[in-house]
């Protein structure tokens, strides 16, 4: 099924939306808030906390989309270790516990501008380009059997690319953080 | 489901985690936006792949490589602000400036307090690392 | 063996100033030896050559190093009875300047510079005078308005020496520059460089631009032998050491130009425009340095204008196309003027002044310098053409070739058409010689009688004299003073004033190196005209035109010399009188007979007629304020676009270097702005 093949029906539109439309909609409107929060908050720790929340969001919106392996994955990852790595690298700069009043840089009117112009270009492009598409969410697309047939099937080679990756990383923050020896 | 709606999504998320990255100056929050701008990319791989419903799924198995891209560089960045912290005293990216061309920026000064405090701060950043570790 | 032996001349000096160079500063012992004995060798092989070439011997060599292109340039050797002869003369007063200077400059620290120069000066002028080639004749040529430079500004410390050397090497190069042109002028019409083949077209008529190229030539002459308009350097260039003044004047630098006529005369002799501008000048130079001279103070600015003079008589010989008179006279004229500088030279030593004025209140320099005195008296009578000194008979071949000239008879000596020469100019050639005459008569009396017989004064008078030290110069004039300052002794003169009032018996100074050169060049002074009389002597080399004085002339002039003499006797003694009458006391303390001779011809006489400051007004000004125009261009308007163009890249460098700030998100917010400008672009062009 392609964008061709999907001609305009009248029996779906803006104003009829169902149900798991509104759910994606308010848990998107969850999401977009605590991403804002986590840019905008004076306190540190809170930043990280309301990333969880963002992060946590989305992986309902997976499941939402019929992609519930990813949500797991997403879960797991992004809320169970990502989130708990920048907590600890939080700490371990000694980000103040507390409302920080200098938290932003002096580019923030900058930033803010190009972010405006951005959303502003980006939402026009996308609005603009998938006015009148629909994902059909009636057949399961992301149940992990499927994913883990493609991807033992046909994606084995970079998967193990990237496991290679993963170890480099892990050899190299290992070599950055090390302390050199003073003398030896 | 309409395609507009995780794309908007999507793309308003990313805006977001770019301001972050422009705007916060502790450079952990700055990778915590970097987060935010790479799930952005991960919602519209999982949309497009759900809309275009890929033989290959090639649009989940990226994100599945991306996320694992995601964690290495979260922790390959935390390594490296780990090391600035360490050195400089600080995890302000506007004050990481040793870069600066030309001798009249007040960046110097700052730097010279700063690495002032890295010496000070060494000592104890290594107590909690001995700690940590 | 004779090309050997004339090759050596040249070359011995030319060594010897490279070895004196090399080794002066590491071996001070070898400088006087390295500076005197190879000109003393050169002098003999100049002597050795001269008898082997003989009366009317030709040598001519020429070889051609490697091929010049278009016209050939050859290292050639022309002798000739008038080269031997003049070469002759160059290296023995090379060898009694040498001979002088070490003693003389004894004191000094430069003084292997200075002997290594004078030996390379010598050299040129051996070179000069012993090429065929007029390119190898021109790089002698060039090579002594260097060594003048330098030599003139040996006192490179003292501001007028600077200047003075400064101002004889600029006012000879700007005679150079068309002397170079003439030189080639007559190269395209003959065809070659040879001073041979040259006569030889001209000879056979060939030369088609002869009065452009003579004329031309005319003004490095006239640069170079010091005639009217470009003669002001020379009695500036009195700011050098003296024996670099009689080598100088005597023999080398001014000699070349009168030579290279002689050389070149046959050419001049197709040419009438030439020869009449030539004696133009030389009567204006004449007459015009006599009465220079006559006002001058300063003892060798007197000697530098009799130069000019006498340079003027050669050249008046060479407008009236007798070279033979015009070589006599160089030849008398190099002895004698050697000998005068020489020995003034001593008289200054002893008088440690060079002013006139302060001369003639010394009592008792006749005692102290005995030398000088008669060596200075025997060279003074020469200058003034008295007989039987040396000068009387070449002054007289020159009058008498002015006279013949005037009959339409010009003694040219086979040389070209004696038809050339207007009756006319011979004429004012003769007249202007016997004025010339006597004032040289009056100027060299003047001098003779201001530097040796010093007025016996009143007591009276003499304490106001010395009361007035410094005022007595202020009548004798600026000259006066500046001439005390030139020499560098400042304090000697009122010493020396003081110790001669004490009445010391002072006894004969000077060393012998200094006394015995003057008696060696004497002896041509005095006898150096008699080889002019016998036809088999000097004339047999020289074209063999008779040089006997006709007897028109002679009584005359010899009448004008004594005349000229005895009017500065007479002055003299009318100024001696009010002197010691106290009239002038604190004005003329000198018994200057120069003020009742030339009356209001004085001051501007004193100053040259005014033709430095004429000169210094008309170019010297115009140049500098050029000069100073192209500056302020150079550095105002083609500075300013220089500037700018360093200046615009710098300010936007500055723009753009505020955007390298080191801020990471500064760099990020750009790149993502960049991306979002692109992308709307993108998106709205499609």
């Amino acid at each position: 099924m392609n964008l061709a093949a999907v001609p305009l029906d009248s029996t779906r539109g803006f104003l009829s939306p169902s149900g798991v439309e509104i759910v994606f909609v308010l848990v998107g409107l969850g999401v977009l808030g605590a991403a804002l929060l986590t840019v905008t908050t004076k306190q540190l720790v809170h930043a990280a906390l309301w990333l969880v929340v963002a992060l946590g969001g989305l992986a309902i919106e997976y499941l939402l989309l019929t992609a519930e392996f990813i949500a797991w994955v997403q879960v797991l990852i992004y809320v169970g270790a990502v989130v708990v790595l920048v907590l600890f690298g939080l700490m371990l700069t000694r980000a103040p516990i507390g409302a920080s009043p200098d938290a932003d840089s002096g580019n923030r009117w900058v930033a803010l501008g190009v972010a405006l112009a951005a959303a502003a270009t980006l939402v026009t492009l996308v609005v603009d380009a998938f006015r009148s598409t629909w994902i059909d969410l009636g057949t399961v697309a992301g149940s992990t059997k499927a994913n883990g047939v493609t991807l033992f099937r046909y994606w084995v080679l970079p998967f193990e690319a990237l496991s290679v990756l993963l170890l480099a990383a892990l050899v190299g923050a290992i070599v950055l953080s090390r302390r050199e020896k003073k003398e030896p | 489901m309409h395609l507009v709606f995780p794309a908007v999504l999507a793309a308003l998320l990313f805006c977001v985690g770019l301001y972050g990255v422009l705007a916060r100056r502790n450079a952990v929050l700055m990778l915590m936006s970097v987060e935010l701008m790479l799930n952005a990319v991960n919602l519209n791989l999982v949309a497009f792949d759900v809309w275009l419903r890929d033989a290959l799924h090639s649009g989940q198995a990226l994100t599945l490589f991306t996320i694992t891209v995601a964690a290495a560089e979260i922790g390959l960045g935390l390594a490296i602000v780990l090391l600035i912290f360490r050195n400089r005293g600080t995890a302000d990216i506007d004050r990481v400036g040793r870069l600066t061309d030309g001798d009249e920026q007040a960046g110097g000064d700052e730097q010279a307090g700063g690495d002032e405090q890295a010496d000070g701060a060494e000592t104890v950043g290594d107590d909690e690392m001995e700690g940590v570790g | 063996m004779t090309l050997t032996l004339a090759i050596l001349v040249p070359l011995l000096p030319f060594l010897g100033a490279l070895a004196g160079l090399a080794s002066g500063r590491r071996a001070p012992g070898l400088v006087r030896p390295l500076a005197v004995l190879p000109t003393l060798a050169s002098a003999v092989l100049a002597v050795l050559v001269l008898t082997r070439i003989g009366a009317k011997g030709h040598l001519d060599s020429a070889t051609r190093l490697t091929p010049t292109g278009g016209l050939p340039i050859s290292l050639s050797l022309h002798l000739d009875g008038i080269a031997v002869l003049l070469a002759a003369l160059v290296a023995v007063v090379a060898t009694c300047v040498q001979l002088y200077s070490t003693a003389y400059l004894r004191e000094d620290p430069r003084y292997p510079s200075y002997a290594a120069l004078v030996s390379l000066f010598t050299a040129a002028m051996l070179l000069v005078v012993y090429s065929g080639d007029l390119i190898v004749l021109l790089v002698g040529w060039e090579v002594m308005g260097v060594c003048s430079y330098f030599l003139v500004g040996h006192h490179w410390e003292r501001p007028d020496a600077r200047s003075a050397s400064i101002k004889a090497f600029l006012v000879t190069k700007l005679g150079d520059v068309p002397f170079l042109f003439g030189i080639f002028v007559l190269a395209t019409d003959a065809g070659t460089f040879q001073i041979n083949g040259i006569l030889g077209a001209a000879a056979a008529g060939r030369l088609h631009h002869a009065t452009l190229a003579a004329l031309l030539l005319l003004c490095g002459v006239a640069g170079k032998s010091a005639q009217f308009p470009l003669h002001t350097w020379l009695p500036d260039a009195m700011a050098g050491p003296t024996p670099v003044s009689a080598l100088i004047h005597a023999a080398t630098m001014v000699a070349a130009g009168v030579y290279l006529v002689a050389r070149l005369e046959p050419v001049f002799l197709l040419s009438t425009a030439a020869l009449v501008v030539l004696g133009i000048m030389a009567v204006i130079t004449m007459i015009g340095s006599g009465l220079c001279a006559l006002a001058q103070d300063d003892l060798k600015r007197v000697l530098a204008y009799s130069t000019v003079g006498q340079l003027g008589y050669m050249a008046g010989a060479l407008a009236v196309g007798d070279r033979d008179a015009a070589l006599f006279h160089l030849l008398t004229h190099g002895a004698f003027k050697a000998l005068l500088f020489l020995s003034a030279g001593v008289v200054i030593h002893a008088a440690h002044t060079n002013s006139l004025t302060a001369m003639s209140r010394m009592d008792g320099l006749r005692r102290r310098v005995p030398d000088a005195y008669a060596t200075m008296g025997i060279g003074l009578a020469a200058l003034a053409g008295l007989p039987p000194f040396s000068g009387f008979f070449s002054k007289d071949a020159v009058l008498t070739a002015a006279e013949r000239a005037a009959d339409g008879d010009a003694l040219t000596g086979g040389l070209g058409p004696a038809g050339n020469v207007p009756c006319w100019l011979g004429w004012t050639v003769l007249i202007g010689g016997l004025l010339a005459a006597l004032l040289t008569a009056a100027y060299a009396a003047r001098l003779w009688l201001l530097a040796f017989f010093p007025v016996k004064r009143t007591a009276t008078a003499a304490t106001a004299a010395t009361a007035a030290t410094e005022g007595v110069a202020g009548d004798a004039g600026v000259a006066g003073v500046a001439g005390v300052a030139r020499e560098g002794a400042v304090a000697p003169t009122a010493a020396a004033a003081a110790a001669l009032a004490s009445d010391e018996p002072a006894g004969p100074v000077g060393p012998a190196a200094m006394v015995a050169p003057l008696w060696l060049l004497a002896v041509p002074s005095v006898a150096l005209g008699l080889v002019g009389l016998w036809p088999h002597a000097l004339p047999a080399w020289l074209d063999g035109v008779s040089l006997t004085p006709s007897g028109v002339t002679w009584p005359i002039a010899t009448a004008v010399a004594l005349l000229g003499a005895g009017l500065a006797w007479f002055a003299w003694r009318r100024a001696a009188a009010r002197v010691l009458a106290g009239a002038e006391a604190d004005a003329a303390a000198a018994a200057d007979p120069a003020p009742l001779l030339l009356g209001p011809l004085l001051v501007p006489a004193r100053v040259g007629f005014g033709v430095d400051t004429f000169y210094d007004r008309a170019f010297v000004r115009p140049v500098l304020g050029a000069a100073r125009l192209v500056s302020f261009l150079d550095r105002e308007v083609v500075e300013t676009y220089v500037k700018g163009a360093a200046g615009t890249p710098g300010v936007i460098g500055r723009v753009v270097r505020r955007a390298q700030n080191g801020n990471t998100q500064g760099y990020l917010s750009a790149l993502a702005a960049g991306v979002v400008v692109l992308a709307v672009i993108v998106a709205v062009a499609q």
